[in-house]
């Protein structure tokens, strides 16, 4: 359902503004998402100074400062710092993205962070994601044969195998899912972008023997077809992926099927 | 044990709130708000049609109420939502072909459907006018 305004205890309001580190000439502002479980608050927006001199070029080296150096509390996650765990996904600057490979001088003015929107907040920056992971899990995402097992190894063509480019990449960080409104609005039965995507690189995978089972699966209205194109996926993915590609490849499918 | 013993309820994270408006998303939007205002540009259409089967006298009325300035600024606005919804039509055509799906060319379509529809509106209508022979 179409909800446009916050639910009352997830309603914005602001917070803290937070002393500038001593000394420190080249400023950065950070405005941060923050809610703890351990009071009955409703979010807040925190002001925090960065000292430039003294941290990383990225938007996660600006958390990493703020939580070593003014604010031990703020609770976000990262691993890899490098683009590849997908961990420190967040809404970055009004857009879905890695915190480790955005750089600050991308956005102008202060660095607004958001966690992933319309997911229920742990803390802080860290969302539930226990219903895309679900959703996940539901595309059954491995290898599935009928045939007897090959000696070796299943064999794929050059040809074959170029088919999963563009797909194999996805590291699950889940930017492009929470960026579609359609996602939002119906979050439990629209299956979403990385999802489908990941639904289709095992469709086009040409090892596997369950095409016909996992396009039933997909015939549905709302998990395949709540995709309106609306392309926001495609244009967040921090991979340079494209979900909304995936899931019109899926659509062709079903109609080719039918034809 | 830790002093606090209530674990309260999650809040949900910004959407709209905070999201930035790109040109894929917003014609998005206006794609559904200008179906919508179809509807009630069909609604007038239909009137004035009604208006021509009942008498001579209805068909004057409603003739001058769509021909005063507020009436064409209206009918403005249905010929916009008419075009918008057209070219935003198209482009999801070529769209579930699998074709214009690539980031910079779905914005680059996007954009085009906003600048179409409104130089294709306003041909319309001075097309219309030089029809009339006038204002």
């Amino acid at each position: 359902m179409v909800e446009i305004t916050l639910p009352k205890n997830s309603k914005v309001q602001q917070g803290k503004i937070w002393p500038k580190p001593e000394g420190a000439k080249n400023l950065r502002e950070y405005k941060v998402y923050r809610w703890s479980p351990d009071d009955g608050d409703n979010p807040r927006v925190d002001t925090y100074y960065i000292d430039m001199d003294d941290c990383g070029p990225m938007v996660l080296d600006g958390l990493i400062y703020i939580k070593n150096k003014i604010d031990p509390t703020l609770t976000f996650r990262r691993s890899c710092r490098e683009g590849i765990c997908g961990s420190c996904a967040m809404n970055i600057d009004g857009t879905n993205t890695l915190a480790c490979t955005k750089g600050m001088d991308e956005i102008n003015a202060s660095v607004k962070i958001y966690p992933l929107p319309h997911m229920p907040v742990v803390k802080d920056l860290v969302p539930d994601l226990s219903v895309p992971y679900a959703q996940l899990s539901s595309i059954e995402p491995w290898l599935q044969t009928v045939t007897p097992e090959p000696a070796t190894e299943w064999k794929q063509s050059h040809e074959d195998r170029t088919k999963l480019d563009g797909l194999y990449e996805c590291i699950l960080c889940f930017c492009c899912q929470t960026s579609c409104p359609s996602y939002w609005w119906n979050g439990e039965r629209y299956l979403g972008p990385a999802v489908l995507l990941q639904a289709y690189r095992w469709l086009i995978d040409s090892r596997d023997e369950a095409t016909g089972e996992r396009l039933d699966n997909l015939e549905d209205p709302f998990r395949l077809y709540r995709c309106h194109t609306i392309m926001n996926c495609t244009q967040a993915c921090p991979k340079g992926l494209n979900p909304a590609k995936a899931i019109a490849n899926i659509k062709k499918m079903m109609v080719e099927r039918r034809v | 044990m830790s002093k606090s013993s209530t674990i309260h309820a999650r809040p949900l994270s910004p959407h709209l709130q905070v999201y930035r408006l790109i040109p894929t998303m917003l014609m998005s939007i206006v794609h559904r708000i200008t179906g919508s205002a179809l509807y009630f540009g069909i609604v007038l259409f239909v009137a004035w049609l009604a208006a021509a089967a009942i008498s001579k006298e209805a068909f004057e009325m409603v003739n001058g109420i769509y021909g005063s300035w507020f009436g064409r600024l209206v009918l403005f606005g249905f010929t916009w939502a008419l075009v918008h919804h057209m070219l935003g039509g198209l482009r999801h055509l070529v769209w579930d072909t699998g074709r214009g799906l690539e980031k910079a060319t779905a914005t680059k379509m996007a954009k085009a459907t906003l600048a179409g529809s409104i130089i294709l509106t306003v041909l319309l209508w001075i097309a219309g006018y030089a029809v009339r022979g006038g204002l």
